[in-house]
């Protein structure tokens, strides 16, 4: 294997006729640069989107009220309702596979009017009671101070969690907005944390305005009573969000009076089969990527087997002198399987190198801000594993000329001069 | 050294087939020096080709220094002839990107013999040729006759039982094809078995004994005395 001479040969054939070595070359080459390229592009791709769901638990779903759309019950059809406090431990109670039950309000929204007050400051922000427990399902960045917990639900305190957004409009640059009190609805709230969002885009900006309160806090400050305006809730683990989600919803429909096939009054959202429907998105465009790829590679490949057999033709003679001063039939095989699979898996290595390098640049140049397309990398273990299939793709493409050779009868190829 | 018994052998060509070798009998001592002649069709390049254990035989038997040659998978065959056999052909066939001395040392390669000793032996062989200070010259920078006495160096390399030579002169002027036989004169003088096959009488002449092949047969032997008298196509 590491004999002298023969590696010395297989540079000697290559480098005979060196334009078109290197066109060969090239398309296997181009095949790998290609496949690695479209790969890096395909998990950029899944890369951007994924981290537009951040940190968001993707076993969660929501569920909110709408009119009922069917009678039911001596109620007739538009009636309006709400879910209430007491649905939270009917939920808990009835359906154990809910990991996490946390009922939300909203006051205002991002593009809305002017909610929030701070001395001479003013912006329009979504306010959300909450209980501590959304955090687990969204998570946020903390950047200064700390989150809601059961005390502040407990005792209605007027406490708020600001997003970073909030903060820039709020505050002067430099100050410390914890343990000052901002104004919203008319109502003081003191400020006891700031946090980042970690999702991107539309859905980063929407949570960087958004205001945290206690649960408890938010339905006695703006008079909501017992009223939930929705339910954000998280499945155990290995039990799937759809299957709570509709023992969910049929158990509100029961406690509202709300015909069970009623298809509005209870709305639901299930981030699972989002999420899912995206990951099958991704899985046919990798399945697609490695199609194309391989056959791309497929080509470059069928060029080095092509290129072989002439190589053998021109060098029948030198073939036919080697057999006949006593070559085994193996030894010119191997020989020529070699210098196959040398230049596939050295024009193979150029292509991984320089696909995987651009992959690096455009990576550093897009940097965090890449919208829809982030970190567009390929596994090492893939790139290794696309070099192994070449090299095996390599010798595949030296046997059938080696076998040619083999072929070859010594004394007419001597003859043929 | 050779022992041909009833050697038949026939291609077939499509449908047909051609009867090329029928019956050939043959028989070299240890040490001889023949040469085989015969004209084209006449089965002698096909009796080359079974002599060098390069092609295989219907029916008969061959026999190297007592082995018998028949039946031989590739491989053993390539073992038997970078052992037995050394050749010498008429275009000289070296290997146009490997200078003399690599040249001569090829056959040892297959042997397993390391770089180093076998350039040495090599080197030893193109001493006993003539060409010690030619030995890292490529094939394109050697005259015709230099480029065969390489290729007979080559031949000699492995020590064989017989060196086969394919016409070894035919590309080469008469006062070089002297030189070449006079070195197959000088090898045979040390006991070695040479078979030149030729169609020149002259170099015919130079050997001790002529095989004459005529349409598959081996032709009554004769004697060099009463040889002057053969035919030539």
């Amino acid at each position: 294997m590491f004999d002298r001479d023969r590696w010395n040969e297989i540079y000697i054939t290559l480098s005979r006729n060196k334009l078109r070595t290197f066109l060969t070359a090239f398309g296997v080459f181009w095949g790998l640069f290609m496949l690695i390229i479209m790969l890096g592009s395909g998990n950029g791709l899944k890369n951007g989107v994924t981290k537009g769901f951040g940190d968001f638990a993707t076993n969660s779903f929501f569920t909110w009220t709408w009119k009922t759309s069917m009678p039911y019950k001596g109620f007739p059809q538009g009636r309006n309702f709400n879910f209430n406090n007491s649905d939270i431990q009917a939920i808990k109670d009835n359906v154990p596979q809910a990991a996490v039950v946390a009922p939300r309000n909203q006051l205002g929204n991002y593009g809305g009017t002017n909610n929030v007050i701070r001395g001479l400051n003013s912006g329009a922000f979504g306010v959300y009671g909450d209980y501590p427990e959304i955090f687990t399902i969204q998570s946020y960045r903390l950047d200064e101070g700390r989150l809601l917990n059961q005390n502040d639900l407990n005792e209605k305190r007027k406490v708020a969690v600001i997003g970073q957004r909030v903060k820039e409009v709020l505050f002067d640059p430099g100050e410390d907005p914890i343990g000052e009190s901002i104004q919203v609805n008319g109502v003081y709230f003191s400020v006891i944390g700031v946090f980042k969002s970690s999702k991107s885009l539309d859905r980063g900006e929407e949570d960087a305005t958004s205001i945290f309160i206690p649960f408890s806090t938010f339905q006695n400050a703006f008079n909501y009573q017992n009223v939930v305006g929705w339910f954000a809730i998280t499945s155990k683990p290995n039990v799937s969000a759809s299957e709570v989600e509709a023992k969910v919803v049929s158990l509100l429909k029961e406690r509202h009076s709300v015909h069970p096939d009623d298809p509005q009054a209870v709305g639901h959202f299930n981030l699972e089969d989002e999420y899912n429907k995206m990951m099958g998105l991704f899985t046919g465009i990798e399945i697609l990527i490695w199609i194309v790829g391989i056959g791309t590679l497929l080509a470059g490949v069928i060029g080095v087997s092509n290129i072989m057999l002439i190589i053998i033709k021109e060098r029948t003679s030198e073939i036919g002198i080697r057999r006949a001063i006593g070559a085994p039939p193996f030894d010119i095989a191997r020989q020529i399987v070699l210098e196959s699979v040398v230049l596939t898996s050295i024009a193979g290595y150029f292509g991984l190198v320089l696909g995987v390098g651009i992959l690096e640049a455009v990576s550093s140049a897009i940097g965090e801000g890449g919208g829809f397309f982030a970190n567009p990398t390929v596994d090492l273990s893939v790139a290794l594993k696309s070099l192994l299939v070449l090299v095996f793709a390599g010798a595949f493409a030296g046997l059938i000329p080696a076998y040619r050779a083999l072929k070859i009868k010594p004394i007419e190829a001597v003859r043929t001069e | 050294m050779i022992k041909l018994n009833a050697i038949n052998k026939s291609y077939s060509i499509g449908k047909n087939s051609l009867h090329v070798l029928k019956g050939v009998n043959l028989d070299i001592k240890d040490g001889e020096f023949v040469s085989i002649m015969g004209s084209s069709g006449s089965g002698k390049s096909t009796l080359l080709n079974i002599l060098g254990i390069l092609d295989e035989y219907d029916s008969g038997e061959y026999y190297l220094g007592g082995t018998l040659i028949k039946n031989l998978n590739q491989s053993k065959a390539a073992e038997y002839r970078n052992r037995f056999i050394g050749f010498v052909f008429q275009s000289f066939n070296l290997l146009s990107f490997k200078n003399a001395v690599e040249n001569v040392a090829l056959p040892l390669y297959y042997q397993g013999i390391k770089r180093k000793e076998r350039n040495r032996i090599a080197m030893e062989y193109l001493d006993r040729v003539g060409l010690t200070d030619w030995a890292h010259h490529m094939p394109s920078e050697l005259s015709g006759g230099q480029k065969q006495r390489v290729a007979i160096a080559r031949a000699l390399i492995t020590n064989p039982k017989i060196i086969l030579a394919d016409e070894p002169t035919g590309a080469l002027d008469s006062v070089t094809s002297q030189e070449v036989m006079q070195l197959f004169k000088q090898v045979h003088a040390k006991g070695m078995t040479l078979i030149v096959v030729t169609h020149e009488n002259e170099i015919a002449n130079m050997t001790e004994r002529i095989i004459r092949i005529k349409d598959g047969v081996i032709d009554t032997p004769s004697e060099k005395t009463n040889m002057l008298t053969g035919t030539e196509a």
